[in-house]
Formats: structure tokens, C-alpha cells, sequence
């Protein structure tokens, strides 16, 4: 033993206790220090579908998170200036049809014809769509632009992925000048591994 | 004494909107000063609670009045 050391005397069990306690205190500051992180990776380019990255992302943004979403695939259309999105009832069977206008009655019945079927239909996304977005409007949800635009000013990356965009020929200069930087999942990767909350939409 | 100074009205917006209206409400007001929100919103009244327990702020009272929720939040 180094004669140099401190000696230190003190019964195992006291030490124990002492060492327990300096050890919560020291956990206890360092969660009190922590940003919690998460990264989300968004495959969906549906109206519906649009919602989960952007609404989680924009909360968790508000709740003072660190905050990143790697677009990807038919995500990555959800970074586009002008944005199209549609929602579709094919393969689709959850998904409930309902009139967003009308007496009450007739709002709160479901159309009697399987999603299959209307799928069928000729136009029928189109009508499917612009349903949707009535409904939207009317009970107020936001809409995608506006939960963009919120998850830009308060901070979160948006990030592109490349390889999507040169696999179906996407133009840069479609996609909203907000968007952090454009890489591939070697690069996202790292920040998931550091991040508290990972999420697959 | 619970002084308000500042009313964010977030009726007939929905999810997560009256929490992000809230953030940036209480962005701009001073440490100690207390924001009221008015939200129809019922998934709110867990929100804000969940949002103030994140971020420090104190929910001082939670009420459900004629018109809606009334939240006032103190400033950390």
C-alpha cells in the first residue's frame, strides 16, 4: 500500500452507505444535467402518416428536447416546398369514412362500402383526401405546413436522406432550404445511439 | 397573488398545438410571471400538466370553466 494514500478507516458498512449515497447524489445531478434526445425516422409520405414524426417532433421540441428526424424513402416527400400529400383507404380498412359535413347524424355514421372497394374507385383517393382534410380543419388539427414550420423554428434537425434522393431522381431544389443537411444512415446512425427515445414511422 | 400577464387563447385547437402556443407564450415572458391558457382541448388538461413537470413551470391552478380549460403557469 502507497504510504502516500489517505487511510481509510471506517467499517465496511459505513463505507457502503456512505458510497450509496454519493452515488444517488451523483445520479440525481447528472439527470438533472441531461437533455433528453430523440430521433425519429419517418417512411411515410401519406397525409396520415405525415402526422406522428411532426406532432411527436414539435411536443418533444416544446418539452425542451433534442430533437431529430431522418426522412427517408416516401418521408423524404414530406420535406418538399410544395407538399401533396394524400391519404389512401387501400389497404386501409381501420381507416373510418365519415362525411365531415352535415347534420350530426350523418357525420358520426361510417359510409357502408369496405375501404377495399372504394379504393377501387376512380378519384376516389382524391375524395378521400380532401375528406380528411375537412375533418382536420374542423376540429382543428394543425396542418402539416404549420407543424413543419414549428418543428423548423424550434430547432429540430430536419434531416434528408441522400440516397433516396438519387434513387428517384428528386430535384434539391424541391425540398425547403430548413433541412439540416443531407447524409446516409452512417451518419444518422451515431446520433440514434446517443438518443433516448428512437422511433420507426 | 396571481397576476396574469399574459392570456393565450388556444380554443379549438387540438393536439399538440395549445402545448406549443404555451411554449412559446411562456418564452416570452419573465421568470415568476404567470401565463393564463384557455383550451377546449380535453387531451390539454394531461399535456400541460405532463409539459409543466418536463420543463420546470409551476401549474398553479387547472379549472375546467364554462368556456373551457383555464390553466395558469408560472414561469420558472
Amino acid at each position: 500500500m502507497n504510504s502516500t494514500a489517505p487511510v481509510i478507516d471506517m467499517p465496511t458498512k459505513d463505507l457502503n452507505a456512505w458510497f450509496n449515497q454519493r452515488f444517488d447524489e451523483k445520479m440525481a445531478e447528472r439527470e438533472a444535467a441531461h437533455t433528453p434526445s430523440m430521433t425519429i425516422i419517418a417512411t411515410k409520405g401519406t397525409l396520415d402518416m405525415a402526422y406522428p414524426p411532426f406532432i411527436l417532433a414539435s411536443t418533444a421540441a416544446a418539452l425542451g428536447w433534442d430533437v431529430s428526424i431522418f426522412f427517408t424513402f416516401y418521408g423524404l416527400s414530406l420535406l418538399k416546398k410544395q407538399l401533396d400529400l394524400k391519404v389512401s383507404p387501400l389497404g386501409n380498412p381501420a381507416m373510418p369514412m365519415k362525411l365531415p359535413e352535415g347534420p350530426s347524424w350523418i357525420r358520426g355514421k361510417e359510409l357502408p362500402i369496405p375501404t377495399s372497394i372504394m379504393a377501387l374507385v376512380p378519384g376516389f383517393e382524391n375524395m378521400a383526401t380532401s375528406m380528411m382534410q375537412k375533418t382536420m380543419d374542423k376540429k382543428g388539427i394543425a396542418r402539416i405546413e404549420e407543424l413543419r414550420e414549428l418543428c423548423a423554428e424550434a430547432e429540430v434537425k430536419l434531416v434528408a436522406c441522400q440516397m433516396t434522393v438519387d434513387l428517384f431522381d428528386h430535384d434539391q431544389d424541391d425540398f425547403i432550404p430548413e433541412i439540416h443537411e443531407w447524409v446516409g444512415a452512417a451518419s444518422f446512425l451515431p446520433r440514434a445511439l446517443k438518443a433516448d427515445v428512437n422511433l420507426f414511422v | 397573488m396571481t397576476e396574469t400577464a399574459h392570456t393565450l387563447d388556444a380554443r379549438g385547437l387540438n393536439c399538440p398545438l395549445p402545448i406549443l402556443r404555451a411554449k412559446k407564450a411562456i418564452a416570452a415572458l419573465a421568470s415568476g410571471e404567470i401565463l393564463e391558457v384557455i383550451a377546449t382541448d380535453p387531451g390539454s388538461v394531461k399535456d400541460l400538466d405532463s409539459f409543466c413537470s418536463q420543463t420546470g413551470h409551476e401549474m398553479v391552478s387547472s379549472e375546467e370553466a364554462d368556456d373551457g380549460f383555464v390553466f395558469l403557469i408560472r414561469k420558472a
